[in-house]
């Protein structure tokens, strides 16, 4: 047993100085197991966690994971079922696999999903290598232009550049919404794809997108819809039925999967019929009540993931959908919507909401910029303060379109009362900010780990 | 906020310091404000040919990748690899040591485009409000 505490010695190790370094590996077994379950309690203590606390960081949809799909995914029947059984052995899981594939195609108004990437970006990376090969079949090879509007989700651009494709910025209008003028200057025949959230990153609903579709397909190029913000429209609006022609779903945030899955993630894909072909295989086919595998033909991309994706994860967005039913599913948005409208409402009279004059969506965008000129607290400041009083912080500086963005998604999960206390605890900040403005500048210091030299780790990474 | 007399500036906040055949290019205070700390600047090869408003050059900061557009069209003569060790020149003295490149300018004439003193600092309230 001892012989598990052996330690692979690391370079860090390695450098302390003589004297400091243990010669021998720990005796753990001098200590009794009581000692040993509070430290790792208390080592899990130390880290802000939804199951902990309110989480309101934008576009990260940090909503609370029902615990039923951690307790399904540890019957041994689906977590130690092999890739590679048979299926007559495994009908079960392939029954999860297809009827998630077909809730989610008819949640987004898709025809075809693929379960297979494992995560947000592999799907887009995925669903652009797809639509490459739809152009390059259709003898339209010169298709090699992914646009992006300005506020875009960093991985958009980045998923574009990993599929080889030549990224073309999209300006946004005064209402942060995507300039048509702009878009229509930007298309052409090198067109392939256009990215969008819809809502979009400052929380607000692209409420051209029937124009934007038109013109898109008009061009010859296809529609791509970033599922990031896909629970505030759950079960009210389909991409499908905007005009998207495919979509990443990412299963951490609308389908409440743990955020990192614990490991690998999950971001299925769904396209429109037309793209069907192209996907990665193999595809699962029913017939006559009996689940089995088929393998794609010489269209398809290939395949995206060793096995069949990454299952338990898969199989937890598969109990969330089941706890929801379709009724549950439009609550989401509903909730998602609902309490985003109330922060923004409250938060307005202490930051302003540069896109806020009407309704938000699930998230709005706050700016620190007035309070900085008056005070010199930065948005940055403000979030080390929050995170003194035992909440998360918002997303800060992003998107660049607002100075001293404060980006808030209090998530549909959250109840009034949650709401009102982060509201009470902005207010104490602010007044805090004309009053005592040190205290933000040092914040956090409550934290096991204070205000980390953020310049420093930036030009001077220690990647090992 | 500085914004030098003998400099011509761009809307995307570049300034350029025009001598002769040569450019000296650098971004504004305002911008080098904006982005914060900046932690890298990724600098072209000298020798490298540009047009105007193509992308020149890239900054990071601990908030954003930004690009750098050419003020003129030119080829790259000199670059500042002073930035690489120490890319906070560009915060503490951005019309000084924190100077990027220098250009040998191909179409004089292109320095009509750009905005004096006066008219960049209008630019700037502009965006502000």
């Amino acid at each position: 047993m001892s012989g598990l505490f052996h330690c692979a010695s690391s370079p860090r190790v390695e450098r302390l100085s003589e004297g400091l370094a243990r010669r021998a590996p720990l005796d753990l077994s001098v200590l009794p197991e009581n000692d040993l379950v509070r430290h790792h309690v208390n080592l899990s203590r130390k880290n802000l966690c939804v199951d902990s606390s309110f989480y309101p960081l934008g576009s990260c949809t940090m909503k609370y994971s029902p615990k039923a799909g951690e307790a399904v995914a540890a019957e041994r029947g689906f977590s130690s079922a092999h890739p590679w059984q048979k299926p007559e052995e495994v009908q079960g899981v392939l029954h999860v696999l297809g009827e998630l594939s077909r809730d989610l195609a008819a949640l987004t108004g898709m025809d075809a999903m693929c379960l297979y990437p494992a995560a947000g970006a592999h799907g887009e990376l995925c669903a652009l290598k797809t639509a490459r090969q739809y152009f390059r079949l259709k003898n339209d090879p010169n298709r090699t232009e992914v646009l992006v509007p300005e506020n875009a989700h960093g991985t958009n651009p980045a998923s574009a550049a990993m599929a080889k494709l030549q990224v073309v910025v999209v300006r946004m209008n005064n209402r942060g919404r995507v300039d048509v003028e702009d878009l229509r200057k930007k298309l052409s025949a090198r067109t392939a794809v256009l990215m969008l959230t819809n809502p979009n990153t400052l929380g607000l609903f692209e409420t051209e997108i029937d124009t934007v579709a038109k013109l898109v397909h008009d061009a010859g190029g296809l529609l791509y819809y970033d599922g990031a913000n896909l629970n505030a429209i759950l079960g009210r609006v389909r991409p499908g039925d905007m005009g998207f022609d495919m979509i990443h779903v990412n299963l951490h945030k609308t389908f409440s999967i743990p955020h990192g899955g614990g490991g690998p993630g999950a971001g299925p894909i769904g396209v429109k019929a037309h793209l069907a072909p192209f996907l990665p295989g193999p595809f699962l086919v029913q017939e006559s009540n009996r689940w089995s595998w088929t393998e794609a033909d010489s269209r398809s991309i290939g395949r995206f993931h060793g096995a069949h994706g990454n299952f338990l994860n898969l199989l937890k967005a598969w109990v969330y959908l089941h706890l929801l039913g379709d009724e549950g599913a439009r609550r989401v948005s509903l909730a998602a919507v609902l309490n985003a409208n109330y922060l923004q409402e409250k938060i307005k009279p202490l930051l302003p909401v540069p896109y806020g004059a009407g309704r938000c969506m699930h998230e709005f965008v706050a700016s620190a910029l007035p309070l900085k000129d008056e005070t010199g607290v930065s948005a940055m400041d403000i979030a080390k303060r929050i995170l003194d009083e035992g909440m998360y912080a918002p997303t800060v500086y992003f998107p660049l379109l607002v100075k001293e963005a404060l980006m808030v998604e209090p998530t549909e999960t959250e109840r009034r009362e949650t709401l009102d206390r982060f509201v009470a605890l902005m207010r104490t900040i602010v007044e805090e900010a004309r009053t005592h403005p040190e205290r933000l500048h040092d914040a956090p210091v409550r934290t096991p780990v204070g205000r980390v030299d953020e310049v420093r780790a930036a030009r001077n990474p220690v990647l090992k | 906020m500085a914004i030098p007399s003998d400099l011509k500036y761009t809307k995307e906040h570049e300034w350029i310091r025009l001598n002769g055949k040569t450019g000296v290019i650098g971004i504004t205070q305002f911008a080098a404000d904006q982005l914060g700390d900046v932690v890298f600047v990724d600098l072209p090869q000298p020798g490298q040919a540009v047009k105007q408003s193509e992308t020149l050059a890239s900054i990071e900061s601990v908030k954003a990748v930004s690009d750098i557009y050419a003020p003129v069209s030119g080829k790259v003569v000199r670059v500042n690899s002073a930035l690489a060790s120490k890319p906070e020149l560009v915060n503490a003295d951005p019309y000084g040591e924190g100077w990027m490149l220098e250009i040998e300018v191909s179409t004089p004439s292109e320095s009509s485009s750009l905005l004096s003193p006066a008219n960049y600092e209008a630019h700037i309230q502009e965006n502000k409000s």
